[in-house]
């Protein structure tokens, strides 16, 4: 299971739903090194989602992304502090990127509770893909008895 | 404390066994095992993982183990032998400057061996077909054309154009500055070079670590170069040159191997100090990447503009964390591409099935070629030769530590030239032998090797149709799965 089941539908949809298919959002390059999805709405999901409310979450995504690799003065003190206790102090304290992993593990869980897992999909948080992709699975919905 | 974990060390003080593990030959898969194994136990580079997990450093250690004895040795003696004197003569406070930076630079060095340099996890099977998908389809349909679909992707950043390239190993396209590592066997982010002095390779997570390493060494080198020095100077005027020495036999071993290194290290840190400053890793600037002889505008788009910028965002900027989860559990569900000795990737998935099938073409028409294929090209044998020869070799580099930094820079780019033999795309950059040589054998080659040493490469004119009629066959299965 790659999300820890604690809302009915998710269950419902890991249990009863079959794979049909996954869909990849890619990285864009194009502003440099920086991680960033593409936004452009996959062909495959035109019947399942709106593109408006897709979008959306793929911008937020890398909003929380660009703020996580935000190099400005909060970063340098947390790295110049880290540099001079020898990189200990991170054996108490999170770094700051760490931190922003975190609130991405939220925001897309929360995502596929109130708005995908309904339409039979579920995004795969990117780190676990290395930040590579983000992975759309698009569940069959058996109950309806509608293919893909 | 040194381990660069993003764990508490206090985890690993109840570890009294350092499980010591190769990289997995076998399989995972279908046995379901009682005890849930860690993904670092299945983890497809050639790498080695220490302490469940939290240790990770390259195959060959040999060089790294002589750098930590060097490191030691010298100033063990120092402290011993000349810190007394020192301390009573001059001031006490020379062995605590000298223990400071003898615990940074071994802290340092630990850090920098033993953290993940930025490793990309490789695609899922899906991630991979999909990826085949897409590529066949933007090349069009299979046609009578002999041009195999390109594997480069480009993007611009910041008005420079970059071609993405595709890593045949890792099956993913590489994001800019990343690099295959022939040693490690893995796609490394911000790629640098493969250090064997740290037993790891150098890169995005791991740089800056490798960067403050060598800068207070070199300190610590001097340091103890000129106390030593100091000493025998203090020694002789009291009781003559001769005798001084007898009375510290030490000083003139460390004052050996502090001669030599200082010149290689010094060194070492003032490049890196300039590549730091002007923001390009050690693959770029050999290959000449953003000079201007390449072009009147090229320029380095990665850049901040200036020195201050590019030394912060380097050393100060945030640490990205571990893309692979070494110790995270493996999921029964999840499937996780394991390679095998050859090199080519078994799938738990169904996907399997179709895309083994699929590849058998290309690798039955391999091993065709091999057998009864022409003589290998001289030009292109030359390429293949040197990193055959270098990667192996490794450990007994000379022991000036310039020389096999260079060393290291001469094997990372073997394999930038060889996976530059897959893109059919770029001319320029293939040293094309005769004409246009489409180069599917390489592609074939590079899917079942996977690792460094590649066959060598035929040029037979006369079976490259049938190749490429096989090579293409076998992208079309697989695109069509």
């Amino acid at each position: 299971m790659l999300y820890p089941t604690q809302t009915h539908s998710l269950q419902e949809l890991q249990q009863q739903a079959a794979v049909a298919s996954k869909v990849y959002v890619q990285r864009d390059y194009n502003s440099g090194k920086i991680c960033k999805f593409q936004t452009k709405f996959p062909s495959e999901l035109e019947s399942r989602v709106d593109k408006q409310q897709f979008e959306e979450t793929m911008q937020t995504l890398n909003n929380l992304y660009a703020e996580a690799e935000k190099i400005g003065g909060k970063s340098y003190l947390e790295g110049c502090l880290a540099c001079m206790t020898a990189y200990t102090i991170f054996l108490c304290m999170e770094t700051h990127y760490e931190k922003v992993l975190k609130k991405i593990a939220r925001f897309v869980k929360e995502q596929n509770e109130k708005i995908y897992a309904p339409l039979g999909l579920l995004l795969t948080d990117p780190i676990e893909r290395g930040l590579r992709v983000v992975e759309i699975t698009i569940f069959e919905d058996r109950s309806i008895g509608s293919g893909r | 404390m040194y381990l660069g974990l993003d764990e508490p060390v206090r985890e690993c003080q109840y570890n009294q066994i350092c499980t010591r593990n190769s990289l997995p030959m076998e399989t995972l898969g279908h046995k379901k095992k009682k005890i849930p194994r860690r993904k670092w136990q299945v983890f497809p580079g050639r790498n080695r993982f220490y302490c469940n997990g939290r240790v990770m450093m390259a195959r060959q250690t040999g060089v790294f183990y002589l750098t930590l004895v060097l490191i030691m040795v010298t100033s063990g003696l120092f402290f011993a032998f000349d810190c007394p004197f020192l301390a009573s003569n001059l001031t006490p406070a020379i062995p605590v400057i000298g223990g400071v930076l003898f615990f940074f630079v071994l802290g340092m060095l630990f850090r920098a061996s033993f953290s993940d340099p930025g490793v990309l996890p490789r695609a899922t099977p899906d991630e991979a077909a999909d990826l085949e998908r897409q590529i066949g389809a933007a090349n069009g349909p299979s046609g009578p054309g002999y041009r195999p679909p390109p594997r480069t992707r480009e993007v611009v950043i910041n008005g420079q154009t970059v071609k993405l390239k595709y890593c045949f190993t890792c099956k993913i396209f590489r994001p800019p500055r990343a690099s295959h590592c022939s040693l490690c066997d893995n796609c490394v982010e911000r790629f640098d070079h493969h250090c064997p002095w740290v037993g790891n390779c150098v890169g995005k997570r791991n740089y800056r670590f490798f960067y403050l390493f060598i800068l207070s060494l070199s300190f610590l080198t001097v340091f103890i170069f000129a106390f030593v020095i100091t000493h025998v100077i203090l020694r002789s005027n009291r009781t003559g040159f001769l005798s001084a020495l007898k009375d510290s036999p030490a000083s003139v071993l460390e004052v050996l191997v502090c001669f030599f290194s200082v010149w290689s290290i010094v060194g070492l840190s003032g490049f890196h100090t300039y590549l730091i400053s002007s923001n390009q890793t050690t693959n770029e600037d050999i290959k000449g990447l953003w000079s201007n002889k390449r072009a009147k505008d090229n320029y380095n788009p990665y850049s901040y503009g200036n020195i201050m910028t590019n030394c912060c965002a380097a050393l100060c900027g945030p640490l990205p964390p571990s893309l692979i989860d070494r110790r995270g559990f493996i999921q029964s569900d999840t499937t996780q591409p394991v390679s095998h000795s050859n090199g080519s990737s078994m799938y738990a998935s169904t996907q399997l099935h179709t895309h083994m099938a699929a590849a058998t073409p290309l690798l039955h028409s391999n091993s065709v070629m091999i057998g009864g294929g022409g003589p290998p090209f001289p030009g292109k044998s030359s390429l293949v030769v040197p990193c055959a020869s270098l990667a192996p070799s490794q450990p007994s580099l000379p022991s000036m530590p310039g020389l096999s930094c260079a060393g290291d820079m001469l094997t990372l780019r073997d394999p930038d030239t060889h996976c530059h033999h897959h893109h059919f795309a770029s001319p320029e950059e293939t040293p094309s032998p005769s004409g246009p040589m489409p180069l599917t054998l390489p592609c074939a080659a590079h899917m079942t090797h996977g690792g460094h040493i590649h066959p060598a490469q035929l040029y037979d004119p006369a079976s490259q149709d049938s190749l490429h009629e096989d090579s293409v066959r076998g992208l079309v299965k697989l695109s069509s799965v």
